[in-house]
């Protein structure tokens, strides 16, 4: 196995992108990520695209050809190109999959992407999609939605926990304010707990504004082996680890409905590859899909005992400033939720971080960082740790 | 879902049959055919579930996808079957007599129509025990 680093990141703005197509979102954050790593497009050797719904949002499939083909490595290289689908963590897939390509020696300069167009199509059909991601014979027949999904969990977490309606309103409140700081969020707005708490009940105790929203965009990373990273970057980021870990499809059948333990499973195997401990991490980009979602990730990570995430959360402890700052790019609440995109913005995210380069939002000091993506109700967890090198 | 997709499991989602492993005792509904604990050492043999149990967590869905926005709002729970199994289904009651813990049982309903003149799908929906 090769070390590995990422040179080079880029991200379109996260939104509602009615005058933006799908190929065009995907190039763009391409471009971006190769003139960030400096690189030249026929240096590419290997490409990895993490969508988890065009057959369904844009009616197409075969992305892994049409984006190679977009961005004009198709029909000139013929570069291997690779579709990864997890539902919300087909992102993170592309990630690891890209990492362990060059860590085998496979390829040497591989370009990760994620991309997703959520809006040319109806909310029904949006909504019906994404329960695609959980298991549609025995819970998305009886009109499961993915709202209801992590209400069933934030129901039995409230429950044997008592954490308080505005214990998770918090985590919306920390993440809009995050986000009101990061240019390409979705939402640049700072709410209070009230916002929360007066909006739209979409699946009880989930309120809309626990949702993280419907949104386009795409994000792109190169990865090349640590050792040539300077040729590109003064400012490379190793990968430590890249794990990943699944679990049942179907919520009804785990373990402990308030525990992901694909999380568990994943953050244990990335502490233990890193050789680090839970006190190392200077920020994390965690899954929250839902407010409940970002809690269950902090306990599962291991960042605090289960149930005290939201007493964390309330005492500023996850704010930017805090002991752990969570989701300092505002999270998949404010910065958006392209579903397929959401797992390689994480890691620039932490990039950008750890280079020092995001203004307005800096961790300050930030030399390890860790991300953690979620496919459906917590089937599929991919997690990475990134340290900046000095 | 299709007419064939729903057909074939028609028995299981009429009458709660799922599958039992002899080897280790477990059961399981939604059906499985391989034990995850005792995978190619295990025996499955169908089994019919009594079709009671409790409420273990639940929502009231408001925002509904097609086709299941009519019913809306309506009660979905996960709950687990005496024999020690966990399912997902709604439970037809009032919004307000929802409880964790609350104890069920079976019944045969409507469970959703592709549109005025598509197919009924039926299945299983669970009450509260009076």
């Amino acid at each position: 196995m090769r070390e590995v680093a990422v040179i080079g990141v880029g991200l379109t703005t996260f939104g509602e992108k009615w005058d933006t197509s799908f190929r065009q979102m995907c190039v763009e954050a391409g471009v971006k990520a190769l003139e960030d790593a400096n690189v030249d497009g026929n240096q590419i050797d290997e490409m990895f695209v993490g969508n988890m719904s065009g057959g369904r949002f844009v009616l197409q499939e075969h992305i892994s050809a049409l984006i190679a083909d977009a961005v004009g490595l198709a029909s000139t290289r013929h570069i291997p190109s690779t579709r990864t689908e997890a539902a919300c963590a087909s992102g993170g897939l592309a990630f690891r999959q890209a990492y362990t390509s060059v860590a085998s020696g496979m390829s040497d300069i591989v370009i990760a992407a994620g991309v997703e167009k959520m809006t040319d199509v109806d909310g029904g059909v949006t909504t019906d999609a994404l329960a695609g991601a959980a298991d549609r014979e025995w819970e998305g027949i009886y009109g499961v939605t993915f709202p209801s999904l992590y209400a069933m969990i934030a129901r039995d977490y409230m429950h044997r926990y008592g954490l308080t309606r505005e214990q998770l309103a918090q985590v919306a409140v920390k993440n809009h304010y995050n986000g009101a700081r990061n240019p390409i969020a979705q939402f640049r707005k700072e709410i209070t707990i009230d916002t929360v708490l007066k909006s739209t009940l979409v699946a009880d105790p989930i309120r809309l504004m626990d949702c993280s929203p419907v949104t386009d965009g795409a994000a792109a990373v190169i990865l090349c082996p640590l050792e040539r990273a300077k040729e590109f970057t003064d400012s490379p980021v190793q990968i430590l680890t890249s794990t990943q870990a699944t679990d049942t499809i179907a919520l009804h059948d785990r373990r402990d409905i308030s525990t992901l333990d694909a999380t568990v499973a994943a953050g244990n195997r990335a502490f233990k590859m890193a050789k680090l401990e839970r006190k190392d991490i200077d920020l994390v980009e965690v899954h929250d899909c839902f407010t409940i979602a970002e809690l269950c990730a902090i306990e599962d990570l291991g960042f605090c005992e289960k149930g005290k995430a939201g007493i964390m959360t309330e005492e500023g402890e996850t704010a930017l400033g805090g002991r752990l700052p969570v989701n300092p790019s505002g999270g998949l609440k404010a910065c958006g939720h392209p579903v397929g995109a959401t797992g390689i913005k994480q890691v620039c995210e932490v990039v950008e971080q750890l280079r020092g380069e995001a203004a307005g939002r800096q961790v300050d000091g930030a030399e390890i960082g860790m991300t953690h993506n979620v496919g459906g109700s917590g089937a599929t967890v991919v997690t990475n740790i990134l340290r900046r090198v000095n | 879902m299709s007419v064939p997709r729903f057909w074939r499991k028609q028995p299981q989602r009429y009458n709660i049959i799922g599958t039992k492993c002899e080897t280790c005792g477990s059961h399981f509904y939604p059906p499985r055919t391989i034990c995850p604990q005792c995978r190619r050492d295990g025996k499955i043999v169908d089994h019919k579930f009594r079709g009671t149990g409790k409420v273990v967590t639940f929502s009231i869905i408001r925002t509904a996808s097609e086709p299941y926005d009519y019913e809306a709002p309506f009660p979905i729970a996960i709950i687990e079957l005496d024999e020690g199994t966990r399912m997902t289904a709604p439970v037809v009651c009032d919004l307000d007599e929802m409880e964790i813990g609350m104890p069920v049982q079976a019944t045969f309903r409507k469970i959703v129509a592709d549109g005025d003149s598509g197919m009924i799908v039926y299945g299983t929906k669970f009450v509260p025990v009076k």
